[in-house]
């Protein structure tokens, strides 16, 4: 397992927006985590990313307890994410976005671009092939120059996956990637999580549009007032009565 | 040649002044390039002047380890300051600077080794000319170089956006305590200049407006590129000169034309008058320029 939550909560004044949750995300895998909404799911990625700490419970990273650490320590550890009401840089442009997100794996070291030595040249190519490469990989090739403010709503979503990418993450944390997007972008979105996960990379992503998690993901867990309703294979999930509960409520007189 | 001694007769000293108000501009620049707004600039030239003028007068310390003692100083003040205030969000760090230069102007007011409100008296006159530019080409280059290095980028990203900055591995608190301390050096290091420049420095050179006047500077210039607020800075401190020769006498009008420019940057040019000398295509994404083509 790469990730282990052992029964997080977090509580925002008296609600708990998460009560008590555990789920375990398997390595390679790509795990969906679906739920009505107000169901506890960005809290739980906002848990899992540093952003927010969980007000009790456990989370294991690799093996190791992250449940503590900042943002900026999961992400060197490998929890790279992207968010639900999209957070780009907004004046750089799609590479410089890029670029930007490269903090982890591109030292820049300052002295050497001051005296403009050849080794800083060669390395900033080299970033470069691999900012263009993540550009590439989510189909905004064409779009290298342009600020980040100008795109599309589609293309803004897909330029936070690389930049998200560029910072070669283990475990990516996707919170909701092909809302509000056409079917053509939804298609896109979905064969580039399945190769990333065929390379070997882990996904865990929130998402509403059901045809998207039952054909992408191996596993789903269902939230329902911050707490799991079930984990399973996508049929297991979809046949569980709980549910279907959750989702469509139940009927008085079958109560 | 001739016309050249005669032009520096004449307007030599704004001609300093242009290069002192150029590098407090950089100053908060670098601050500024991480998001972070500090009205402490000047204070923090004040600490850099006043230690570098004490120790110059008093000491008889060598005038290059005095400005370097003024510059330390002032970073490890704005250190010790920034450290508890920049883990916040948001405006604390304008409110923190605030009160801090109203605190240094009270303690260099009252203090005998400062002179009080007459100012430091008889500090030997060796800032030269040569001297301050090559103190701006110096640090606007570097400057401008910071912002390809890693450090820049992460200020960039942290203005852009701080929450996105922190999970992208960011260490959002370490870099923007870097980018304060490093503007109160750049102030400490020129007010230390400045102390050398005129026999005599006073707190009030190094008040509240002049902490606003940084700003003005930054935002009349433009604060996306490193020769915006240098370009601010020149402008507006040539102002006075330049209506004195169109026949306009300073005074309140000087005010009144500052105001409108200021106003006419904001409405008609939002990243400030450096927006005007960009290319027509988008600025340089990398180190190099040319490092990345399209088709590669």
């Amino acid at each position: 397992m790469l990730l282990e939550v052992n029964e997080v909560t977090r509580t925002f004044g008296g609600v708990n927006a998460l009560d008590g949750i555990s789920l375990a995300v398997e390595k390679g895998g790509v795990h969906g985590l679906i739920g009505p909404n107000g169901a506890g799911k960005t809290t739980l990625i906002n848990v899992l990313s540093g952003i927010i700490a969980p007000s009790s419970g456990r989370v294991f990273f690799d093996g190791s307890p992250v449940h503590a650490m900042p943002a900026h320590r999961l992400a060197a550890r490998g929890v790279a994410r992207t968010f639900q009401n999209v957070r780009l840089f907004p004046a750089m442009t799609c590479l410089e976005n890029v670029i930007a997100g490269q903090h982890l794996v591109a030292p820049r070291p300052f002295l050497p671009i001051l005296f403009c030595l050849p080794s800083a040249r060669r390395e900033e190519a080299g970033y470069g092939q691999e900012a263009m490469a993540c550009l590439r990989r989510v189909g905004l090739a064409d779009r290298v120059h342009v600020p980040a403010k100008a795109l599309s709503y589609g293309e803004r979503r897909r330029l936070e996956i690389a930049r998200a990418l560029a910072s070669r993450p283990r475990l990516l944390l996707l919170d909701e990637p092909v809302a509000g997007m056409r079917q053509k972008g939804v298609r896109q979105v979905g064969s580039l999580i399945q190769s990333l996960a065929a390379e070997g990379m882990t996904i865990l992503l929130i998402e509403h549009n059901m045809s998207f998690v039952m054909g992408l993901c191996s596993t789903i867990t269902v939230l329902n007032f911050g707490r799991t309703l079930i984990t399973g294979s996508p049929d297991e999930v979809s046949r569980c009565p709980e549910v279907i509960e959750a989702y469509l409520g139940v009927s008085e007189h079958h109560a | 040649m001739a016309a050249l001694n005669q032009f520096f007769a004449i307007y030599g000293s704004l001609v300093n002044f242009i290069g002192i108000n150029a590098l407090l501009a950089l100053s908060l620049y670098l601050t500024l390039s991480a998001g972070q707004l500090s009205l402490g600039n000047a204070a923090f030239a004040g600490i850099g002047g006043y230690t570098a003028g004490i120790l110059t007068m008093k000491c008889g310390v060598p005038f290059l380890v005095s400005v370097a003692a003024g510059s330390l100083l002032a970073g490890v003040v704005g250190l010790v300051l920034g450290l508890p205030v920049l883990r916040l969000r948001g405006v604390f760090l304008a409110i923190a600077t605030l009160a801090f230069g109203e605190v240094v102007r009270i303690v260099v007011l009252n203090l005998d080794i400062t002179g009080g409100a007459q100012g430091l008296v008889g500090i030997p006159n060796i800032t030269t000319t040569w001297g301050i530019y090559l103190a701006l080409a110096v640090s606007g280059y570097a400057i401008a170089r910071l912002r390809y290095s890693r450090v820049g980028w992460c200020f960039e990203s942290i203005r852009e956006d701080e929450t996105a900055a922190e999970t992208m591995g960011i260490n959002t608190t370490y870099y923007k305590t870097l980018a304060f301390t490093l503007g109160a050096v750049l102030a400490g290091f020129t007010g230390a200049l400045y102390a050398h420049l005129n026999y005599i420095i006073t707190p009030g050179e190094f008040g509240f407006s002049v902490a606003l006047d940084l700003l003005i500077y930054n935002i009349v210039g433009g604060i996306r590129v490193w020769y915006g607020p240098v370009l601010g800075a020149a402008l507006l401190t040539a102002l006075p000169e330049i209506l004195r020769g169109t026949g306009l006498t300073a005074g309140p009008i000087r005010m009144a034309i500052n105001g409108l420019i200021l106003l006419l940057v904001i409405l008609f040019l939002p990243n400030g008058l450096a927006s005007l000398f960009e290319r027509g295509g988008r600025g340089k994404p990398t180190a190099f320029g040319a490092a990345v083509s399209e088709e590669a």
